[in-house]
């Protein structure tokens, strides 16, 4: 056997170097503890500023409250918070499901049947179109003062972005690992499910990660257009009764939601997409 | 069985476009024995990619006769033997080497051939990638890349191997000591190899025989023998029977 090859291989391409390994990594550790700390740093300095603001100026509560007056009803009103984010999360992950779901059912039909894509993208782009706020009362008179015209406002936010990431992850695989499937006599099926699939999911990571921020803005906005409980709801509530502190404190918890989510979609990402994806736009 | 691993006869290939139709080869005639290594060299739009295309049954050819292996060239793809490396290792990027390798067996009812299949983990010894089996694509380097491309091309023990420019875009030096381990797998495989280049010094390197295509339309212009003896090392390249006929080859290169 040639020799050349046995240069490249794993073993001889490392040293054991224990000193220099222990440098390196208490640097990469030193680097971790900066990028952690130094936002939370800036954030607190932030806290304290606006905190200084209203006390020197003697801003009025019902203008802006004070980071501590926000605190005080965060914990005070914990309960009340904590019940209508029930409502507001459930028409929120209700809505990302169904809207993910149906877009990916959409894009692979797109991909399979260019007429059925020709068909209906120019009516997806017109509907996507429409703004949230126009939408939420033609659905709320279509459907009633209930949690569907959330759910549904939530759903439809969703779909455009994961419909048209997932229709392009579909579709733009290497062409030349296609010829290769060919050359293979891979079936269509085959296609799909070994090549175009596992090409997409980068792309939907992507997608999803919009939207799990966006179906909980849905749901909010939806929840103006008349209902008394939820998120939404309590914002109006806050705002009609200028009780700042209130609407500081709801407008954080739903915020912390949307964080959450958007970070629990980032961790399955990184557990199901384990490799490198080419280049995802 | 036949003595022929392919044998085209006056075949023509014309593609319309927007432009009107371009007639990508002109009947092109050409036998290949079985177990050859023929290079292929020619100037941009001579054909080169489009004659691999249609022995491997990528593209129909419009006119003329052409048999792979004894079969039609659909006969043989479905049977599983041919074996393609492109210029891009187009490897899965979610595989694993051993994953990638190990595709052909999975589609295409590659699994009914499990059994004349050659062994994965074997290839990757013999290309070089030994420990490297459950490395991602995106750990290796281009050339490892296109060792990776090799390896899976000949699981399925193709009787043809069909090469397009696989090392166009590596470096000087990984292409050089990839020729010289492609000789090596060919001596050692046996498949017959049809290798598209756009190097000189790898067309005289490689083949047994050198055909040179003319362009628009392709056709053939001249079939050069390489009578130097196998096995063949890079120093070879600097011995004065080499250096002529690359010469010879550029002066026929000029006239395509």
């Amino acid at each position: 056997m040639a020799t050349p090859s046995s240069a490249l291989q794993r073993p001889t391409a490392f040293v054991a170097d224990s000193e220099a390994e222990a440098k390196f990594q208490a640097r990469k550790n030193r680097l971790m503890w900066r990028r952690r700390l130094l936002p939370l740093a800036a954030a607190l300095l932030l806290l304290g500023l606006w905190q200084a603001v209203v006390v020197y100026f003697g801003i009025r509560p019902f203008i802006a409250p004070s980071p501590v007056a926000v605190a005080y009803t965060l914990v005070d009103r914990f309960g009340i918070l904590m019940q209508n984010l029930a409502p507001t999360a459930l028409e929120a992950l209700l809505g990302f499901a169904i809207g993910n779901l149906s877009a990916i059912a959409l894009a692979t039909a797109f991909v399979h049947n260019k007429t059925v894509e020709e068909a209906f993208f120019p009516i997806v782009v017109l509907i996507n179109t429409i703004p949230v706020v126009a939408k939420a009362p033609i659905l709320v008179l279509l459907m009633g003062n209930g949690m569907e015209p959330k759910i549904a406002i939530a759903a439809l936010i969703c779909f455009f972005p994961t419909l048209v990431n997932m229709t392009r992850g579909l579709s733009a695989v290497n062409p030349q690992t296609l010829e290769l499937m060919r050359v293979l006599s891979a079936s269509d099926r085959e296609i799909f499910w070994k090549l175009r699939v596992y090409n997409s999911l980068p792309y939907l990571f992507s997608a999803l990660k919009i939207a799990a921020s966006t179906s909980v803005i849905g749901a909010i906005v939806a929840e103006w257009i008349g209902t008394t409980q939820g998120i939404g709801a309590l914002i109006i509530e806050a705002t009609y009764k200028f009780d700042s502190p209130m609407l500081y404190a709801t407008v954080i918890v739903g915020a912390s939601f949307s964080v959450t989510f958007f970070f629990v979609i980032s961790l399955i990402e990184r557990l199901v997409v384990k490799w490198e994806p080419q280049a995802v736009h | 069985m036949t003595a022929l691993a392919v044998a085209c006869d006056r075949v023509d290939v014309h593609f319309t476009t927007e432009r009107g139709t371009v007639t990508a080869l002109h009947e092109l005639s050409l036998d290949v024995e079985d177990g050859a290594f023929l290079t292929m060299l020619g100037p941009s739009g001579c054909g080169k990619s489009t004659l691999l295309r249609v022995v491997a049954d990528l593209i129909e050819p419009s006119k003329g006769s052409l048999r792979v292996l004894g079969r039609s060239p659909q006969e043989a793809r479905s049977k599983r033997e041919i074996g393609f490396v492109f210029q891009d290792a187009a490897l899965m990027a979610w595989r694993s080497v051993l994953a990638n390798v190990e595709l052909p067996l999975e589609v295409g009812g590659g699994a009914s051939i499990a059994g004349h299949a050659a062994s994965p983990r074997e290839l990757i010894e013999l290309v070089g990638l030994k420990g490297w089996e459950n490395a991602y694509p995106h750990e290796l380097s281009g050339g490892m890349r296109q060792r990776v491309a090799i390896a899976r091309a000949l699981v399925t023990r193709p009787r043809l191997l069909l090469m397009d420019e696989p090392f166009g875009a590596l470096d000087e030096i990984t292409r050089d000591r990839l020729n010289e381990e492609l000789l090596r797998v060919w001596e050692q495989t046996r498949t017959t190899i049809l290798f598209v280049t756009h190097s000189l010094y790898e067309a005289a390197f490689l083949g047994q025989k050198v055909l040179m295509l003319a362009a628009n339309p392709g056709r053939v212009r001249e079939i050069v023998p390489v009578n130097l003896p196998y096995p063949r090392r890079l120093a070879l390249r600097e011995t004065p029977e080499f250096v002529k006929l690359v010469a010879h080859l550029r002066a026929v290169l000029e006239t395509c």
